[in-house]
């Protein structure tokens, strides 16, 4: 029996690796697809219909590439620092539930690879390993540009952590668990998205400063850093880097949709039809679906939209502002938790009510102190 | 409960073999012509100019020590946020809210200085 289960496990695991990769490699042509919508271009359609096979080309072109180690490079940490950026992107994503469960040769199989009580922590965990695998990359290269970049990068997302952090105490403040499937589950009706929202676009700043997108792509700023970390790579070690970006990305969207957006649950007001997952468990995975491709819609959107900021406004947005609106909203939360005895719908009126009241004032703090920095 | 490590430990190892195996594909069918040229560190086509790893800016230094120390505040919210459903629940809610919110003053305090000693400034 325990052998079947550890087979079990060892089979799901598998899976969601593979699931992974290919969503990898279809996040690549899709990004690419809507930027050109977006620009009014046609981008990639000649490999297959409708550029279908794009992704197969773009791999085959890198393995025939040649792979350049720069003289005087840390050989060993060369080679090291893709695999250390991209196991940490991929394992992030066991704890993410993906459904319920359902009934098949005689057993209940669940729908999450892997259900620990501690998910929230192995999240911030694993997202903190993937920082070294960037230092390595950026100081084995012996490259100026390289280094800058590592470092930037570096700086950029151990302080983007902290905001991160605060919003996994959010919702482990509204859900009372840090267990993944308690998160979602404690979501049913009312997602933590509506009883949240500051908390929620917080969040979303911090994924994006997390996985080095833009507007914060600093560390791969062109105009300044040519390719950033990754300069010296090339051909398959680069692929790879481009890989724990894109995975970092599907992974993060989908910590989003479980932590705010319900998860795999329907939408609010629907627990007692058809179209709840409790009832119809085969739509728990199209809901997630849908909601991590609408998350990553919004991030490609974001790109196309939003220009580079600049790095030392960009510090400064994570320390002065993130930080102590972050703190705010823990203490507005808690509040209406407490208050919810005497007054049962507390925190969902009283806490979105009040964080957009907080996040509304820091709007107007930072106008000001942009606008008093214009005269002077 | 340990058998779910199984799962990630399966991830782990499977990511690390298809990396290995990209970097091994790479290497069997890229061509090797390297040259002098080709092997200097890239600067933008000049001629690299002094060593390719220097001093670093004391700044990165200062946010890696203040992120220490604000994670560890971060650390310490967790387990608070975990129980606080039920404290309510047993109508202890008030009393854990102002230990709480104490914390996060004693925690602006140092924050406010760190922001006046210019350690937060980026310049």
């Amino acid at each position: 029996m325990d052998w079947i289960l550890l087979l079990e496990w060892v089979i799901k695991g598998f899976a969601l690796v593979m699931i992974l990769l290919t969503g990898f490699a279809y996040l690549t042509l899709f990004e690419r697809r809507i930027l050109a919508f977006m620009q009014v271009r046609i981008g990639p359609n000649r490999a297959g219909p409708q550029g279908i096979l794009q992704p197969i080309a773009d791999a085959v072109k890198l393995i025939f590439k040649e792979e350049l180690t720069p003289a005087k490079s840390e050989k060993f940490l060369f080679l090291l620092a893709p695999i250390v950026t991209v196991v940490p992107a991929v394992v992030i994503a066991a704890v993410i539930p993906w459904g319920t469960q359902f009934e098949a040769f005689g057993r209940t199989i669940t729908l999450y690879v892997a259900d620990i009580n501690i998910g929230v922590l192995y999240i911030t965990a694993i997202a903190s390993i993937a920082v070294y695998g960037i230092v390595l990359a950026g100081w084995s290269s012996n490259n100026k540009y390289a280094m800058m970049g590592g470092l930037r990068s570096s700086a950029q997302m151990i302080s983007y952590e902290l905001p991160l952090g605060l919003s996994f105490v959010l919702v482990t403040l509204m859900a009372g668990s840090m267990r993944p499937v308690d998160i979602v589950e404690a979501q049913r009706g009312w997602w933590f998205g509506l009883m949240q929202p500051v908390g929620a676009l917080l969040f979303l700043i911090s994924i994006l400063a997390e996985v080095n997108r833009a507007p914060f792509d600093m560390p791969e700023a062109e105009q300044e850093l040519t390719a950033g970390y990754h300069a010296e790579y090339s051909g398959m070690k680069f692929a790879l880097f481009f890989m724990a970006e894109y995975i970092k990305m599907i992974a993060v969207s989908a910590i989003m949709v479980m932590l705010f957006l319900g998860g795999y649950r329907e939408l609010p007001g629907l627990q007692n039809t058809w179209f709840s997952v409790d009832q119809t468990w085969w739509l728990g995975p199209i809901y997630m679906f849908l909601k991590v491709l609408a998350m990553l819609f919004v991030m490609v959107w974001i790109r196309a939209t939003l220009p580079r900021i600049r790095y030392d406004r960009l510090m400064s947005f994570g320390w002065k502002v993130m930080l102590p609106l972050s703190l705010a909203l823990i203490v507005i939360t808690a509040l209406g938790l407490v208050l919810q005895p005497m007054w049962a719908l507390a925190p969902y009126i009283l806490t979105p009510v009040l964080s957009l009241a907080a996040f509304g004032l820091t709007v107007l703090l930072l106008q000001n102190s942009l606008a008093r920095r214009q005269h002077a | 409960m340990l058998l779910e490590y199984a799962a990630i430990a399966t991830m782990i190892f499977v990511t690390a073999l298809v990396a290995v195996i990209a970097i091994v594909l790479g290497v069997l069918f890229g061509p090797k012509r390297p040259t002098d040229k080709k092997s200097m560190p890239y600067e933008s086509g000049m001629n690299p100019i002094g060593p390719g790893t220097r001093r670093v800016p004391v700044r990165f230094y200062l946010i890696a020590v203040l992120f220490i120390l604000f994670d560890i505040e971060v650390v310490f919210f967790v387990p608070w946020a975990l129980v606080f459903k039920q404290f309510v629940s047993q109508s202890q809610g008030f009393f854990v809210f102002a230990e709480m919110t104490t914390f996060i003053v004693i925690l602006l305090v140092g924050y406010i200085y760190a922001w006046k000693k210019g350690a937060l400034e980026w310049e």
